[in-house]
């Protein structure tokens, strides 16, 4: 960790990796405005266009996340092994485009083979927590190269709800991305809302943002996440409504504004229990926190 | 006796003969040869796999199994500013990096434990005072120790300990009670009888830590094996600031140190931005923003914090997030041995799972050792192990195996 803090990041390099949900069950279903898969996959592959002619030493990564898994689909940085440049082939956008597209099609066709296993339609949720953790391994990765490493930052691009199983992990990849400085953006192209990435871009100071009409993401692509960190300063970019930090109860799984918290395990309960039913410990007293008792000797 | 031409020879015998044990050691070990360039230009050892298995050897032996650790933690810091924290042997005195360390430790024990409280007694004179009183506020900490820092006089562990022992009394029994003590002074004044001070800390429940600048003093290493603590000491600057960190993240606890109950705590919701109200933790009107209190409604500028007013303690989920780590570890990571590579499936691992670089395998040109994950079987790279240890907590294999896992169902 103390390699990756001391070599000073350069300003205007950044290094955007993608998360892109290609889950299956979203994009199968039909959506209210008639946003398919291929019109979202060619606004993402312009944007990606769009950020690596911003500068010629930017770096784009994508990642794929499915129902089950995740996977690499494209690194600019990787071509070649050269440190500097890249080869005159892959300078091609169509190239590119068309790279990134076989290695989706592979995805999709593995990811598919592998959740004839999994539960019914409605516990399929999109691998979150796999793919942000996959890219802040990769984000360290950049941050020990020992010269000017570029700036880091994830962009999530997710259509399906939050999968509350995945919280935990969720949270410790964002408190992660926090101490590595990454900010973590978020633009929502499904119907709801995802508590899950505003609490990760207010915690790590990203943007998070639900375009009303998907039908022109390009344009939201550009004039929000394209630009570097350092640029993010003299913008006027959307800012958060209002993040939600409630917790929600382990028996009811209901929003609460006061609850009782197991001093052992942390657990959250809306009303007073006899045994905390995440660690088992035993709760004697009937008030929390009274006052110590003189110790008998 | 000697001729000029057999000058060298009896010398190189006579000098081989005189040399010591430990200089026999060292006599063919040209160490300078192991050292190459890497493609950056920066020296390497070559056995890059050899330190990479001695460091995670240390780390594992750090690292516990999955134990029970103290979350809520009341830990006071005790300081020694006796004229022993005055000598100039760290540079620039001892008292100079204490105070940088202690600022440090501060801001890494409110990351890692939010919802803990910290105060600080300082030693001088051969009385202890209270500096800070428990609060979850690092900037009211690192201040006060910044504004006093005049050695003087002596220091006197009882005083310490009684003050840290009478105050840790006040809280509520679920907080586990601590203190820890740097102390660079050899020896302690006391007004009374040291032991039964020990002991009294003993049988309430607190657990002292010591890390020590100048030397092991067998009343810290007693107070500490007593209370269950740590006792270590310093041998240089980076090694002090090592030790003092190791006491951040939660330490592992005896069941019966603390009694389990049900702590009632507030999660206050954001105020509207164009709302002005007096906040109640500096008496000040404020424009927007802030938290209010679900319980009597008042005002408070951040969190974790205790509410003023009506005393219920105002967190947001995110701060027990922060913790929920220690109750889901990730598992060590196996070491995957040459033999093994060599039968097993490396053409399909040829790359880090996590990263995507180039993993080691026999014959090949990258060095160093490839990691297991016991529970879904993936590769890993040295630097992705350490960094999922350390600072991630996730393992992405496991994360992608199936929606349905194994944890608890545990939602935001």
């Amino acid at each position: 960790m103390s390699s990756a803090m001391s070599a000073p990041r350069s300003d205007d390099v950044s290094a955007v990796v993608i998360l892109l949900d290609v889950n299956p069950y979203f994009w199968g279903t039909k959506t209210s405005t008639g946003f398919t898969f291929e019109q979202f996959f060619q606004h993402v592959l312009v944007f990606i266009n769009c950020i690596l002619l911003l500068s010629h030493l930017n770096q784009v990564t994508v990642i794929a996340m499915g129902a089950s898994a995740c996977t690499f689909l494209y690194d600019s940085a990787a071509i070649d092994g050269t440190a500097s440049g890249r080869s005159k082939q892959e300078k091609r956008p169509e190239s590119r485009s068309t790279t990134i597209t076989q290695k989706l099609q592979e995805f999709v066709k593995k990811d598919e083979a592998a959740e004839t296993n999994l539960g019914p339609v409605e516990n399929q949720f999109s691998n979150l927590s796999g793919s942000l953790s996959m890219a802040l391994c990769y984000i360290q990765r950049i941050l020990r190269k020992p010269t000017a490493p570029p700036q880091p930052r994830i962009l999530c691009v997710q259509g399906f709800p939050d999968a509350p199983q995945q919280y935990i992990a969720v949270m410790n990849s964002i408190f992660s991305a926090q101490r590595c400085s990454v900010p973590i953006d978020a633009c929502i192209v499904g119907s709801q809302h995802s508590a899950f990435l505003q609490q990760a871009s207010h915690i790590t100071g990203g943007i998070y943002m639900k375009p009303p009409q998907p039908e022109g993401l390009f344009q939201y692509l550009t004039m929000v996440f394209a630009t570097d960190l350092y640029s993010r300063q003299f913008l006027q970019l959307p800012r958060s409504a209002g993040v939600d930090f409630r917790a929600s109860c382990f028996c009811h799984k209901r929003t609460i504004d006061m609850g009782f918290v197991c001093s052992v395990c942390l657990s959250i309960f809306c009303k007073h229990h006899k045994a905390c039913s995440t660690c088992g410990a035993n709760f004697n007293v009937k008030k929390g926190g009274q006052k110590r008792k003189h110790p008998s000797s | 006796m000697l001729s000029v031409e057999d000058d060298g020879d009896v010398e190189a015998e006579e000098a081989g003969r005189d040399m010591e044990a430990y200089e026999r050691a060292y006599a063919d070990d040209r160490s300078w040869e192991d050292l190459q360039e890497d493609e950056s230009g920066r020296l390497r050892v070559v056995d890059v796999a050899q330190q990479q298995r001695q460091h995670r050897k240390r780390v594992a032996a750090m690292a516990g199994a999955h134990i029970q650790r103290g979350i809520i933690r009341y830990l006071y810091l005790l300081v020694d500013l006796s004229r022993a924290a005055g000598e100039m042997d760290f540079r620039p005195s001892r008292m100079g990096v204490v105070a940088n360390c202690v600022e440090a430790f501060v801001r890494e024990f409110f990351d890692q434990n939010p919802l803990s409280h910290l105060g600080i007694i300082t030693l001088h004179n051969g009385v202890a005072q209270c500096l800070t009183d428990l609060s979850g506020s690092p900037e009211t900490h690192i201040r006060a120790l910044r504004a006093n820092l005049e050695c003087a006089g002596d220091a006197s562990i009882q005083n310490a300990i009684d003050l840290a022992r009478g105050l840790l009394c006040q809280i509520p029994t679920y907080a586990h009670r601590e203190t820890l003590l740097i102390f660079s002074a050899l020896s302690t004044c006391d007004p009374g009888d040291i032991l039964e001070a020990v002991q009294r800390c003993k049988d309430a429940n607190i657990r002292c830590s010591v890390v020590g600048l100048a030397a092991e003093i067998y009343i810290c290493k007693l107070l500490c094996e007593q209370t269950g603590g740590n006792y270590s000491v310093a041998t240089s600057e980076t090694h002090l600031k090592d030790l003092i960190m190791e006491h951040a993240p939660p330490p592992p606890v005896l069941a019966e140190s603390a009694v389990a109950s049900l702590v009632r705590m507030g999660f206050p919701q954001r105020g509207a931005e164009d709302a002005v109200a007096l906040c109640v933790c500096h008496g000040e009107v404020k424009m927007g923003g802030g938290y209010i209190c679900p319980c009597c409604k008042a005002r408070v500028c951040e969190l974790p914090t205790e509410c003023h007013i009506c005393g219920l303690m105002l967190v947001s989920s995110p701060h027990l997030a922060r913790s929920y780590h220690h109750l889901f570890p990730v598992p060590h990571f196996e070491e995957l041995e040459g033999t093994a590579m060599a039968n097993g499936r490396e053409s399909e691992f040829k790359l880090c799972y996590g990263c995507q670089q180039k993993l080691p395998f026999p014959g090949g040109e990258v060095s160093g050792v490839r990691l297991v994950c016991p529970r879904c079987r993936q590769h890993f790279c040295y630097d992705c192990d350490l960094y999922i240890h350390e600072s991630l907590h996730n393992c992405p294999g496991c994360e992608s195996i199936s929606s349905t896992s194994s944890l608890p169902d545990l939602q935001n």
